[in-house]
């Protein structure tokens, strides 16, 4: 058997299409200052942020093994920052929200140096305790107004830009360029020589180990980045709600149980599962909202199910039927004499 | 003397976070299983307790006779129909699982009972105290601190002296084996968590009458109870009675510094022993 001809690639024509649609579809939601009105451009925005939470909780969970139900802390901690620093520093929001990952990035080494030591669960329940540990300690600092918490200055809001339509026209764009960057680097990320490492230590850590990649290291940074970008989310989050408090900043249920619902919903361990957990999330949010507990009791019973009826969520049956990629991580290998891609790896 | 006070009273109050902690101890030493809804199962059973007080006008105390029977039924239940399909070598499944059923619990009580704090009538023991020196004992404190020693010495009893103890213990050691040699893991999985949901309805009955409680406090109890199982170090049912003390006595011990601290010195102190010795001051199996 010759191995002329053969090619070796990552894209398919799927995920080519899937690029040049997605492509598109990005154009016309830039444009949706110009085609959506106030309370559409909100609920998209709430969907962006959303959406960069889960692909970061699922880089965390689905390829680090780091399931964490801790990440509210770093929302509130980004949250927090951009008040501390717009109110106390005078900075430009804009600028704030970056600062606000640098210093989420900062927090998270001692953090993880601690709750590493616990393993698998217990490092769950570990991640926990630190959000409460964030929590407890913004709700002593009387200058951001305590256990009550603060609003946003106007004059600071203001500031952002000229008259109401440009400032949520901004936020919005803050919103979708923050899921865009989010998506985009966990993509990047696992098609890089780290990805690689991260892939094969999800696969199996023994043999990971056995071909030197070093584990603790790779899950480090892993924690480190998304720790950043997730700060990074909530500062944005709380421009968006223009007031912060303790509770609000720091909710488990908000900031983490829906998140894993959604990556659980869509496909822990694949890009495209928070993309379509987010809308499964939102469509059944806006349809069932108005029964209140039931709509959670409803999410949390669709959870269980997937997880032990299709573990790999609602991608994962449309990936095993159709063998689709959208997002090219693993490599093809490429018949000459056929147009069919026969799959390599994962 | 307000010092010892603050010591007492958290050491007592260490009490309530043992039993909080020793049904997860439990679970954890059999099935390697953490279950993340175990704070809103405590919760739980505080509200059928107050269902059962109030429904037959009798003591809290007295409606354990119906809840633990209720909270170990319902154990035995949730174990083979649900949790036992997601152990195995994935940690997700078990994680996410319990994670949803927390989520599915809380909103369940709050649809049946509202977000309202209640709390259960305890009559004369919420006030009764005793005398000794110059210190004045809660006596529902004492009683809980003395429940909370009872149960962890016939746990360990239990687990060394008892056929169903062996059966644990053959399970947690090698799953398959102990297959082989006639037992069957499920149904002594689904024991362990009834086991172990008896005791969590001793601790919601205690903490409800301690204190006012309502649908969203689980996590935090489960919090507590887990870091009594750190502290004293996995796996060792004494080593948890102790750390619940040493987090009990640091949240008293951190109140009477700034009533803001209370919680947060309890988590500090947590912490710090993490640092220090990360299985905890008493390990037995490492995780």
């Amino acid at each position: 058997m010759s191995v002329q001809g053969y090619r070796v690639t990552r894209g398919s024509n799927a995920s080519r299409l899937a690029g040049l649609l997605g492509l598109i579809i990005l154009l016309i939601l830039i444009a949706a200052p110009w085609w959506a009105g106030r309370a559409d451009m909100r609920l998209m925005g709430e969907v962006f942020l959303y959406l960069a939470l889960a692909s970061l909780w699922n880089l965390m969970a689905g390829y680090a093994g780091l399931v964490s139900v801790g990440q509210q802390a770093y929302v509130g901690f980004g949250g927090y920052m951009l008040f501390a620093l717009t109110i106390f520093g005078g900075l430009n929001p804009v600028v704030a929200i970056a600062i606000a990952g640098l210093l989420g990035a900062a927090i998270s080494v001692p953090v993880a140096a601690l709750i590493f030591r616990l393993r698998g669960a217990y490092f769950a329940i570990g991640t926990w305790v630190m959000a409460e540990v964030f929590r407890l300690s913004f709700a002593q600092v009387s200058a951001l107004g305590g256990g009550s918490g603060t609003s946003l200055p106007a004059n600071i809001v203001r500031a952002m830009a000229d008259g109401r339509d440009a400032r949520e026209a901004l936020s919005y764009w803050l919103a979708l360029g923050m899921a865009v960057l989010v998506v985009a680097a966990v993509y990047l990320f696992l098609r890089s020589r780290n990805g690689l490492a991260l892939t094969a230590i999800r696969d199996n850590e023994l043999a990971a180990r056995s071909l030197g990649i070093d584990i603790f290291r790779t899950k480090f940074l892993v924690y480190i980045v998304t720790s950043a970008m997730t700060a990074m989310v909530g500062a944005l989050i709380f421009l968006q709600k223009l007031r912060i408090s303790p509770d609000a900043a720091f909710s488990v249920n908000d900031w983490t149980a829906f998140v894993i619902f959604i990556v659980v919903i869509g496909g822990i361990g694949t890009i495209e599962g928070p993309i379509i957990g987010t809308l499964v999330f939102f469509a059944l949010r806006e349809t069932l909202a108005d029964l209140g507990t039931i709509y959670l009791m409803v999410l949390g019973l669709v959870a269980i199910v997937i997880m032990l009826k299709a573990p790999k969520g609602i991608w994962g049956l449309i990936k095993d039927r159709f063998n689709l990629q959208l997002f090219p991580l693993g490599y093809r290998v490429v018949r000459p004499d056929s147009t069919r891609d026969d799959q390599k790896g994962a | 003397m307000d010092w010892v006070n603050a010591v007492i009273q958290g050491a007592l109050l260490g009490g309530l976070y043992a039993l909080f902690a020793a049904g997860l101890s439990l679970i954890f030493g059999v099935m390697r299983l953490v279950n993340i809804a175990h704070g809103d199962l405590i919760v739980m059973a505080a509200y059928l307790g107050l269902t059962t007080s109030v429904a037959l006008g009798v003591h809290p105390l007295l409606a354990l006779v119906l809840v633990i029977p209720m909270m170990a039924a319902i154990g035995y239940v949730l174990q083979r129909g649900i949790l036992n399909h997601t152990l195995g070598d994935d940690l997700l499944p078990p994680l996410l699982v319990t994670f949803g059923l927390s989520v599915i619990i809380q909103n369940v009580l709050l649809e049946g009972y509202s977000a309202d704090p209640q709390k259960m009538n305890g009559g004369a023991l919420e006030t009764a105290s005793v005398s000794v020196g110059s210190l004045s004992l809660g006596l529902l404190p004492i009683l809980t601190f003395v429940v909370a020693v009872g149960v962890i010495a016939g746990l360990q009893w239990m687990f060394y002296h008892t056929a169903l103890g062996r059966s644990f213990r053959a399970v947690s050691d090698n799953q398959d084996i102990a297959q082989l040699m006639g037992l069957n893991k499920r149904h002594i999985f689904g024991l362990a968590m009834a086991l172990a949901l008896a005791v969590t309805a001793i601790g919601g009955i205690f903490l409800g009458i301690r204190t006012s409680f309502d649908p969203s406090i689980g996590g935090g109890r489960l919090i507590f109870g887990f870091e009594a199982v750190i502290i004293g170090g996995l796996g060792n049912l004494w080593g948890t009675l102790a750390g619940g003390v040493i987090l009990g006595v640091a949240q008293t011990v951190g109140a009477k510094i700034d009533p803001g601290w209370q919680i947060l010195a309890g988590h500090i102190v947590f912490l710090l022993i993490l640092a220090v010795r990360p299985n905890g001051l008493f390990p037995r199996v490492s995780a």
